[in-house]
């Protein structure tokens, strides 16, 4: 059993495979890619920022019912509300401050008319802190710029809802 | 008493009872609609049903119709009642909206609870469901009528509880709508609790609206102050906004009502706030800070002889801070205090004589009812529910002198001034018989027949009366003297004696004092509703919570926290002692008022012997032991009060003109504005032509 073990070291078997398998790899594709020129495939459930979103006619969807404020494990969420011009009931103040959001998905469970969604976009880094505490008008910036997307991933998700 | 069982579990209950409330004895709940044990009984939700195996019954009963039996057996726990429970909230839920989301009753909603507890998990309805127009109720009351099951508990609640006919049902079957048939607001000073009553979120309230849901709110018991009722109140708050007040369930006073005042006016805490200190530096008010204004409270007061100083405590005030004021006021030496800003001729000396001796309860005994210069409707809408209450059991009578009345029950007019009160005084009234002859009588007075020059006359003859006529029963413990206040802080102030001292000057003495120059400076604790302008030349400093007459007078103004911002001992017109809980921080640099006349005293060279509020109840409890009795009547022993004098043939007038505006709160609302609009001046100067 010594002798066995003195003849690889004297070999240097262990190094020849491993310099083996890495001359392998060499051949194979390559799964890094180029980030940010490559990105890769995201699934239509990805959790990533929050947006709020509108119907097809531009009003907002958002009722201010609070279901999502409610969940938020985080509390990250704010809302005020009071009734529109119109009487309809509308918020006056929605506030997600991302510094404390999880990700965690469960406001968008929540929400009844699918308002607030956590879209495709994960690169929304920032300088400041404060950059990252959204109000009512960022989220539906967020909303109307991703819209296409977040409409498919809808779609795409709604069997398994 | 009957036996019964329910679910296998024999008990016994009051004879004459429902089924459903032998369930709530037995401990068994029963899903609800239109059952409510305060209204009477309708049997049109059918969500009670249950089953009754002993007489055997082939149907399912209406357990909230069906009164109890002996040897009765119910069973509510068996699939048969389950499938009828399903089946009944299937049928609610055809034509209920599902709108919980924007709808206000969401999270405290008796169907949204049901229909999780006892529901069915699907709906199998694909029709149409049917959209019914909003009402408008008035600018309490928010309508969204398509969500409404039909329970008919506002219908009831209108009728029997505030009196008012205005409420019903139109058409029939699934065409069936619940309106006031005509645009028009509801005319009930208890509008509001037709919210609290209504199981879905078809009647709202209008300034809530949207505003928070329920499980944000925190929740704080306290007392209410907008009458001397002292309602118990629940206030609900965010942060440091009040965003609504519901009533507590207390039986001896409010029952679970609450006057559209007392809920309504917290908008009020939001404007018109006092939150710094003021000076008035040639004529203009300028904010200070505390140590400023106290300064130039004390370089102004130093010199001055103790005489010379006054004090009077206003409708709002709690014990404590009238407790540290009466302290300070011994300490500088002056006499001078009156928390009687309205002049009413109450005795002091005789507790009796200022007490609502009856108590609220007690409204349910009587069977004759005087009201002298009174109106109850207006100044205590909950004594007057209970003094309807007892009405409609057919055993009251009431007769009234004074302004015209309606009560929503029948008043006789007896007459208008103090020569009516002489007559039945003298028993040659028949009034005075109908007293006699009853087994309980009482009297109310009011203080619009104390509040006159001839008050203490008035007051002579109430008592007159009340002996005469047999209101004062010690022996059978009932004593049916009344008086009606107006002010919730009223009774506390006398019985803590916030009463001028010996040679000290009453209100009118402190006013005309001041008009001649012979006082020199008078201390406004929360007192508004005084001729300020006749305070002559006198130094004014005004402590408390709204820029109202009082702050536009001061010369110094020190900012003091409203009822739901300290804890506060409110006696109501009963002398029932209650507490009132803080549910937010006082606003700004305003702080509790007992601490700022204890910061002051000091700064003035006296220390009050109390640096927290317990030692100060603790001091106050000592020198009034009933202090200490909370929610607890002491009975007041009968004495000789009131005295002979001229009377003053002009008749009686409710000191209360406008019921939605009485107080420095209620008159910085918006809602009660609006209330103004649409109930007073509305009914005044709308005519014809306003189309």
């Amino acid at each position: 059993m010594a002798l066995l073990d003195r003849s690889r070291n004297l070999l240097l078997t262990e190094l020849l495979s491993g310099m083996a398998l890495t001359f392998r790899y060499m051949f194979r594709p390559k799964v890094t890619i180029n980030y940010p020129h490559e990105k890769g495939a995201l699934s239509p459930r990805f959790r990533g920022e929050h947006a709020l979103r509108r119907y097809p006619n531009g009003e907002e969807r958002c009722i201010a019912c609070k279901l999502c404020e409610a969940i938020c494990p985080a509390l990250a969420i704010t809302i005020e509300a009071e009734p529109r011009e119109d009487g309809s009931r509308r918020t006056t103040r929605y506030d997600i401050d991302m510094t404390k959001c999880i990700y965690c998905g469960f406001c968008q469970e929540a929400c009844p008319v699918d308002a607030i969604v956590e879209g495709p976009n994960f690169e929304f880094s920032t300088e400041t802190r404060e950059e990252l505490l959204y109000d009512k008008r960022k989220l539906l910036e967020n909303g109307d710029r991703w819209e296409a997307q977040l409409a498919a991933n809808l779609e795409l998700d709604a069997p398994y809802r | 008493m009957p036996k019964v069982t329910i679910d296998g579990r024999e008990i016994e209950v009051p004879a004459g009872i429902t089924v459903i409330q032998a369930c709530e004895i037995a401990g068994v709940e029963i899903p609800r609609f239109c059952y409510h044990e305060r209204l009477s009984v309708a049997g049109n939700c059918r969500m009670c049903l249950v089953e009754m195996e002993v007489p055997k019954s082939p149907k399912p009963i209406a357990s909230c119709a069906m009164p109890v039996a002996d040897k009765m057996v119910i069973r509510t726990d068996t699939e048969a009642v389950q499938k009828a429970r399903r089946g009944v909230m299937e049928f609610l839920l055809i034509n209920h909206p599902l709108d919980c989301p924007i709808c206000d009753q969401g999270g405290e909603c008796d169907l949204q609870d049901q229909a999780m507890a006892y529901g069915f998990d699907r709906s199998r309805f694909r029709e149409n469901k049917r959209a019914v127009p909003e009402k408008y109720l008035g600018p309490l009351v928010k309508t969204h009528m398509t969500r409404c099951i039909h329970c008919t508990r506002c219908v009831r609640f209108a009728t029997e509880v505030a009196g008012v006919e205005e409420l019903g049902a139109v058409y029939r079957g699934e065409q069936m709508e619940i309106t006031s048939y005509i645009e028009r607001a509801l005319t009930s000073e208890l509008s509001g609790n037709i919210i609290d009553l209504c199981p879905v979120g078809a009647l709202t309230s209008k300034p809530y609206a949207f505003i928070a849901r329920p499980w944000e709110l925190e929740k704080t018991d306290s007392i209410d102050v907008h009458d001397a009722v002292g309602a118990n109140i629940r206030v609900d708050t965010r942060g440091r906004e009040v965003l609504r007040v519901l009533p507590r369930v207390n039986e001896e006073v409010n029952e679970e009502w609450l006057a559209d005042k007392s809920r309504f006016a917290y908008d009020g805490l939001k404007r018109q706030r006092l939150d710094r200190c003021f000076i008035r530096v040639n004529g203009r008010l300028t904010s200070a800070t505390w140590a400023q204004a106290f300064e130039a409270i004390a370089q102004r007061l130093s010199g001055v002889a103790p005489t010379r100083i006054a004090a009077i405590a206003g409708d709002l005030v709690d014990a404590e801070a009238m407790y540290a004021l009466k302290g300070m006021m011994t300490a500088l030496g002056s006499p001078h205090m009156d928390c009687r800003q309205d002049g009413a001729a109450l005795d002091p000396s005789v507790r009796a004589s200022y007490l609502f001796n009856t108590t609220i309860a007690g409204i349910e005994q009587a069977d004759a009812c005087l009201l002298i210069g009174t109106n109850p409707r207006r100044e205590a809408p909950l004594i007057n529910a209970r003094l309807r209450k007892r009405w409609l059991t057919g055993s009251l009578r009431v007769g009234s002198v004074g302004p015209e009345l309606d009560l929503t029950f029948p008043v006789e007019p007896l007459g208008v001034g103090p020569d009516t009160l002489l007559q039945i005084a003298a028993g040659g009234h028949a009034f005075a018989s109908v007293l006699s002859q009853a087994k309980r009588p009482m009297l109310i007075l009011g203080q619009g027949a104390l509040a006159r020059p001839d008050g203490s006359a008035v007051l002579k003859l109430a008592r007159d009366i009340a002996e005469r006529c047999g209101l004062v029963k010690p022996e059978e413990g009932w004593n049916g003297f009344n008086v009606l206040h107006t002010a919730a802080a009223r009774v506390g102030g006398l019985d803590l004696g916030f009463v001028p001292g010996p040679g000290g000057l009453d209100t009118a003495g402190i006013i005309a004092g001041a008009e001649r120059g012979e006082i020199d400076a008078v201390y406004l604790l929360g007192a508004d509703e005084l001729p300020t302008d006749r305070l002559g030349n006198a130094f004014v400093i005004y402590q408390g919570h709204h820029g109202d007459a009082g702050a536009h007078r001061a010369d110094v103004i020190l900012p003091g926290a409203a009822y739901t911002e300290k804890d506060g001992t409110y006696l109501n017109t009963e002398g029932r002692v209650q507490r009132g809980v803080a549910a937010v921080f006082p606003l700004g640099e305003a702080r509790e008022d007992w601490t700022i006349l204890r910061a002051l005293c000091e700064r003035l060279g006296h220390r009050l012997p109390y640096d927290s509020i317990g030692q100060l109840r603790a001091a106050l409890q000592a020198e009034h032991p009933h202090f200490a009795e909370l929610d607890e009547i002491v009975p007041a022993d009968w004495g000789s009060f009131g005295r002979e004098g001229p009377l003053d043939p002009a008749p009686f007038r409710s000191p209360i003109e406008n019921y939605y505006m009485t107080d420095a709160i209620s008159r910085a609302s918006e809602t009660m504005a609006k209330c103004t609009e649409v109930y007073v001046l509305g009914s005044q100067q709308r005519t014809g032509t306003h189309g």
